[in-house]
């Protein structure tokens, strides 16, 4: 929101009829990021405030003093500093892993001839519908053989590819990548490696920066594939979240101080780079 | 792109960089057939295999873990046929759970993909702060489903909700939200909304900002109202993308276990995986979890994963088809 894009400025005029035009439809957006909002912001409210202010009649709507109390509290009661490490290592190697094998496998189904591509790329396309959540106890079986059970490895392993980087990648390169480029790096004998890491590497970036955004805020959120995986000494934040929030002592103080430190960074990459992250999830959405 | 001039210059034939792998291909004509020949299988095939390994074996091999009475526990796991399906199809907890799932699913989707459907009507206008609209519409979205249960549990609680206490301001008895059918699951179906409105709603503006223009302006000088626009003009364009999301969204609902299994965690440990005291929001997910992971039972739990998976492709099917026959009323 820092630099008003051109045609914003030449719109204004446009823009400022429609507010005068259109007030019920500014009421109604209005009202709908209220209470998109509102929920992530009494997160704050009540992570920094004791519990006996939460009793109190009206509530607080405004943040307190309380917070870095509550924060130590939780950094106590919970191996949380574990937890955050945990789910760095964890979402950003999923996050480097994906976007790397998506963009090489986008590459060959964009733009490199081979017997069976239609067929391979409707197959993940089709994979994507797949409720692989119901395969999770031969998983969870297939994770005690190899013995990873309560390792990272369990976490990372299976998300190291997923359909939707590969489709999304397809997608912007056809698009974004010109064949003319890869027909010249192959006369000035470029084998197909070469040519990924000097013309589709350096095409892909940006549509690699979205896709890796997207891998890491997913990866972070997970939840129920680590609940089953890993144990409670050793969690991701999310896990240990969890434990936070349904303890025996019903300690809403806690819960929702874990759920801002765990929330907040997420939140305020996304509000930074929102823009960013909007376009790609509007360009992977238009399938057609 | 100010990157994409770089490429070829820097590799130009006089003068090939030292280091046999990166140029390989360009010094005999076999290795430049066997690399066009073999590189695109190498680069798709890490994906293939990994979900061929984590993806497609676990659920073909639940159907044979299903047919075993295999205990996680016992050393011993005899085939036992189709028993587990039998004493599935009798069992009350399980059409219990598959009664929760389907009432906690249509109550969160339904308004959801039509709220969705609305905001991107109202989002696709000149407007201004369009930006900040879009972003705080999918802040939702950004935020874990663990917080989004622990900060709407607070919301909902009993004695200090935030709901309860504006149900007390207008005269409304206060309501325990976990502790009946009803209400759980509008409390649960609230929370899948909240998360998910934004994020179909932006779905289907991209889609409409794929309608052309014209269509629109022309319904403007013959006078069509908005809503008229949306229902005759933007719902029968967009109507792929409209049966992808309802895919989407009902497979998405099937699957739905971190909302019920935190939301009972609230009332007690033990109502956390039964989905409260009573049952009263365990879905087949819930369900599948409670019997998979608390009393590993492995071969009872894979038979319901493999109903559960056949309900999925029944009401995907199902809605797709209700979807397809809506056409002749949309297309005016």
């Amino acid at each position: 929101m820092r630099r008003k894009p051109l045609d914003a400025r030449r719109n204004r005029g446009t823009r400022m009829r429609s507010l005068r035009k259109h007030p019920l439809t500014y009421l109604t957006l209005l009202a709908v990021a209220f209470f998109s909002a509102f929920p992530v912001y009494w997160s704050v409210i009540v992570a920094s405030h004791d519990n006996a202010a939460l009793a109190e009649m009206p509530p607080p709507l405004l943040p307190g003093g309380n917070f870095l109390a509550n924060v130590s509290r939780v950094f106590d009661t919970t191996p949380f500093a574990l937890a955050l490490l945990n789910s760095f290592v964890v979402a950003g190697t999923i996050t480097v892993s994906v976007t790397f094998f998506s963009t090489l496998a986008g590459f060959a189904f964009a733009k490199l001839r081979f017997r069976g591509r239609n067929a391979l790329l409707l197959l993940t396309v089709v994979t994507m519908m797949v409720p692989t959540q119901l395969g999770i106890i031969p998983l969870y079986m297939l994770m005690i053989k190899l013995e990873w059970t309560g390792k990272l490895y369990a976490v990372i392993v299976p998300a190291l590819v997923n359909a939707f980087g590969v489709f999304f990648m397809t997608q912007y390169l056809s698009r974004a990548l010109p064949t003319e480029l890869l027909e010249a790096g192959r006369i000035d004998g470029c084998g197909t490696w070469r040519l990924f890491r000097h013309v589709v590497v350096p095409a892909a970036r940006p549509a690699a920066a979205v896709l890796g955004m997207l891998t890491f805020m997913t990866a972070w959120n997970d939840y129920f594939w680590p609940l089953v995986v890993l144990t409670p000494d050793d969690p991701t934040v999310q896990v240990a979240l969890s434990q936070l929030a349904s303890g025996y002592v019903r300690d809403f103080t806690l819960g929702l101080t874990g759920t801002a430190v765990a929330t907040l960074p997420l939140v305020l990459i996304f509000v930074l780079l929102g823009k960013q992250i909007i376009g790609g999830i509007m360009q992977g959405a238009v399938k057609g | 792109m100010p990157v994409v001039h770089r490429a070829p210059t820097a590799e130009s034939p006089p003068h090939p960089p030292p280091g046999g792998s990166r140029t390989w291909a360009a010094t005999s004509p076999w290795r430049h057939r066997l690399d066009r020949l073999v590189s695109p299988y190498a680069y798709v095939a890490p994906f293939f295999l990994l979900f061929a390994a984590f993806g497609v074996f676990p659920l073909i091999y639940t159907a044979w873990v299903s047919l075993h009475d295999w205990n996680l526990l016992s050393s011993a796991n005899p085939f036992i046929g189709l028993d587990n399906y039998r004493e599935l199809f009798s069992d009350g907890y399980f059409w219990n759970a598959a009664f929760n799932t389907l009432s906690i699913g249509v109550l969160s989707a339904v308004p959801q993909l039509a709220l969705a459907l609305v905001l991107a009507h109202l989002l696709n206008r000149p407007l201004r702060a369009q930006t900040l609209f879009r972003i705080t519409l999918l802040l939702p979205n950004v935020t874990s489903v663990v917080a989004v249960v622990v900060i709407f549990s607070q919301l909902f609680g009993r004695d200090f909700g935030l709901v309860n206490a504006l149900l007390d301001l207008v005269g409304i008895d206060r309501v325990y939200w976990q502790a009946n059918v009803a209400s759980s699951h509008v409390a649960i179906a609230t929370m899948i909304m909240w998360r998910w409105t934004g994020y179909n709603a932006l779905i289907y503006l991209a889609a409409m900002q794929a309608v052309p223009r014209e269509i629109y302006e022309a319904a403007t000088i013959d006078g069509a109202s908005a809503a008229r626009q949306l229902w005759g003009i933007t719902i029968p364009m967009i109507r792929p993308t409209i049966i992808f999301t309802i895919i989407v969204t009902t497979i998405g609902s099937m699957q739905i276990i971190a909302e019920p299994l935190l939301f009972g965690a609230q009332v007690s440990n033990g109502a956390a995986t039964t989905g409260g005291t009573d049952r009263q929001f365990q879905t087949l997910a819930l369900y599948l979890y409670e019997k998979g992971f608390r009393s590993f039972e492995f071969g009872y739990a894979s038979a319901a994963a493999w109903v559960m998976f056949l309900l999925v492709v029944l009401v995907v099917g199902f809605n797709y088809l209700v979807v397809r026959r809506m056409r002749g009323g949309l297309d005016v």
